[in-house]
């Protein structure tokens, strides 16, 4: 019994704030959730939770609250930034971790991570000033070049950092002894690359992408400049099905934002319940990253 | 076999000397490595003998900065004016650490063929038993060839590496110190299969152990490195030559452990 009992004291003291420190966080991520929830609720109440997501007019001047077309539209422009962020990301990681002699990667990891750091209102000039009226140029009736296809580039853009970091990091990951192993059985560097290393980091790279997805479901202000903000269900306006992504849309981070200064009564509430579907869809991305990441370790 | 044919054949060096940027790593090794036969590298830890050993299918070429002067060849051929995936096809090479890839044990054989054309299906069920088989692995995996590589034991992982680099057919297979992270038993199953594969194939082992080199091989080489820390071949002959009477006594030395 040498410990003195100051000590035990303050090791005493030190876990309880230790403690208090880590519930915060949890009990800010309850709290928040359960005031959204109170404030949806009369909307849920009034409209009906099912009516709300699966009815696509949104028309708060005649009681007509429909979401899904903002469900549509998160969904639609998160998936085209996936489609061109994620390759390009897999593209910069494997430059970045196997290629790259190292003042190269030097010099470029730092501008990828600068991207990280540049606020998204700023995404959002960039967005209207260079991408806008490139696609503006694409001949589809009714193409104002503010749509899907324009959000889904900025918002490429903006998750690329994210994504090529981790990514970068979960290929350097994967033991020397495998690069090794399979150099010495005649592979190329390209073929170790797909045939190994990738597959070998694909866990880290699947939550990468993951990592990427929220953070482009919760993107906000960006989209409102690019996106055109109808609250329609975005449509092919041709023939062609592509011509769906020159579509007006409008995200559900878009519909609180750009409504919620004046919304009162009802409108409001339904304001925050979209907020409660939104954080619904990231929870849901969340836990299957969680998943996903604790089948990769095994 | 005459002499001429012994050259065209095996694995040599001429004066060969390797540099990691300006530190020189050998001094100018000559030797001859019979083929069809196993032959030991020995000498204390830093004498050179995994960068010699991994010269004859060039991995060193993947350290920056490293340099060489002389010649290394196989079958007459120098490594250096071969294409770099066609020399590894032929000599192969079986790690410290048994490095099986997170794949299924089939897929790991099955690897390096793919790599080299064979496509068709059953084709590769033929090449990944054969292997397995020869690697003294096939009767302990034959139930499950689709669980994980890395499912296995330590001594079954390395006997895996062994049939996936037998897998692509190569004259030649480079060990280094392939049973340093294995228990006694899995040592011993290692070295049994060292003993048949040396009729098809010319092995050359680095090994820290001398008792090892001993047992499994026919021709020894000892390496220390000199005044400059650069390793140099100090004797070379059969393993019983350099066991029981070295004409260089710094052998005698190390083989009756007074150093190293």
């Amino acid at each position: 019994m040498t410990f003195g009992t100051k000590r035990a004291g303050t090791q005493k003291i030190m876990r309880t704030v230790l403690l208090v420190s880590a519930l915060t966080s949890v009990l800010i991520v309850v709290l928040i959730f359960v005031f959204t929830v109170g404030r949806a609720a009369p909307a849920f109440h009034e409209i009906g939770i099912w009516k709300m997501v699966s009815d696509t007019t949104w028309r708060p001047g005649s009681g007509e609250f429909g979401i899904l077309a903002m469900i549509a539209g998160s969904g639609i422009v998160t998936l085209g930034a996936v489609l061109l962020g994620v390759p390009l990301a897999l593209g910069s990681a494997v430059f970045l971790a196997e290629i790259a002699p190292e003042w190269i990667a030097g010099a470029v990891r730092p501008s990828i991570e600068l991207l990280a750091g540049i606020p998204s209102v700023v995404y959002g000039l960039f967005g209207m000033a260079v991408i806008v009226p490139v696609v503006r140029t694409i001949p589809a009736p009714g193409n104002a070049g503010y749509g899907v296809l324009s959000a889904s580039v900025v918002l490429a853009v903006m998750i690329l950092p994210t994504v090529t970091s981790i990514s970068e990091l979960a290929i350097r990951s994967v033991p020397a002894e495998y690069r090794e192993g399979s150099l010495a059985l005649g592979a190329t560097k390209w073929e170790t690359v797909r045939r190994v290393l990738i597959p070998a980091a694909k866990p880290g790279i699947v939550s990468a992408v993951i990592l990427g997805l929220g953070r482009a479901l919760g993107e906000t202000v960006a989209m409102i400049m690019v996106i055109g903000n109808s609250a329609i269900l975005p449509a092919a306006s041709t023939g062609n099905p592509l011509s769906i992504f020159l579509s007006r849309a409008r995200t559900l981070t878009g519909n609180i934002a750009v409504e919620i200064s004046y919304a009162t009564g009802v409108h409001e509430s339904a304001l925050f319940a979209t907020g409660v579907v939104l954080f619904v869809l990231i929870m849901l991305i969340n836990s299957l990253a969680a998943l996903l990441l604790k089948k990769g370790v095994r | 076999m005459n002499k001429l044919e012994t050259e065209a054949k095996g694995m040599s060096t001429q004066n060969y000397s390797l540099f990691y940027g300006g530190f020189k790593a050998l001094n100018r090794i000559s030797i001859q490595i019979p083929s069809n036969r196993i032959t030991a590298f020995i000498g204390p830890s830093g004498c050179g003998k995994s960068s010699f050993l991994r010269s004859f299918n060039r991995m060193n070429d993947l350290i920056p900065g490293v340099t060489t002067e002389g010649k290394v060849c196989i079958d007459g051929r120098n490594v250096a004016d071969e294409d770099v995936v066609q020399l590894r096809k032929k000599v192969g090479m079986v790690f410290q650490r048994p490095n099986p890839f997170p794949k299924s044990v089939f897929e790991n054989v099955a690897y390096g063929p793919k790599l080299h054309g064979v496509k068709n299906r059953s084709d590769l069920a033929v090449v990944v038993e054969k292997s397995l088989k020869r690697a003294a692995l096939w009767n302990e995996v034959k139930d499950d060839l689709h669980k994980s590589g890395m499912s296995l034991s330590g001594g079954q992982q390395q006997r895996l590496c062994i049939a996936r680099a037998i897998a692509v057919e190569p004259e030649v297979i480079l060990m280094d110190e392939p049973a340093s992270a294995l228990d006694p038993v899995a040592t011993l199953k290692i070295e049994e299969l060292m003993n048949e594969l040396k009729a098809n194939y010319t092995i050359a082992i680095v090994t820290h152990n001398m008792q090892q080199a001993a047992r499994v091989s026919d021709y020894t080489a000892f390496m220390l490195t000199d005044e400059n820390r650069a390793g140099n071949l100090i004797e070379f002959g059969t393993t019983k030559q350099i066991f029981t009477t070295p004409s260089d006594t710094r052998t005698e030395d190390y083989i009756t452990g007074r150093f190293g």
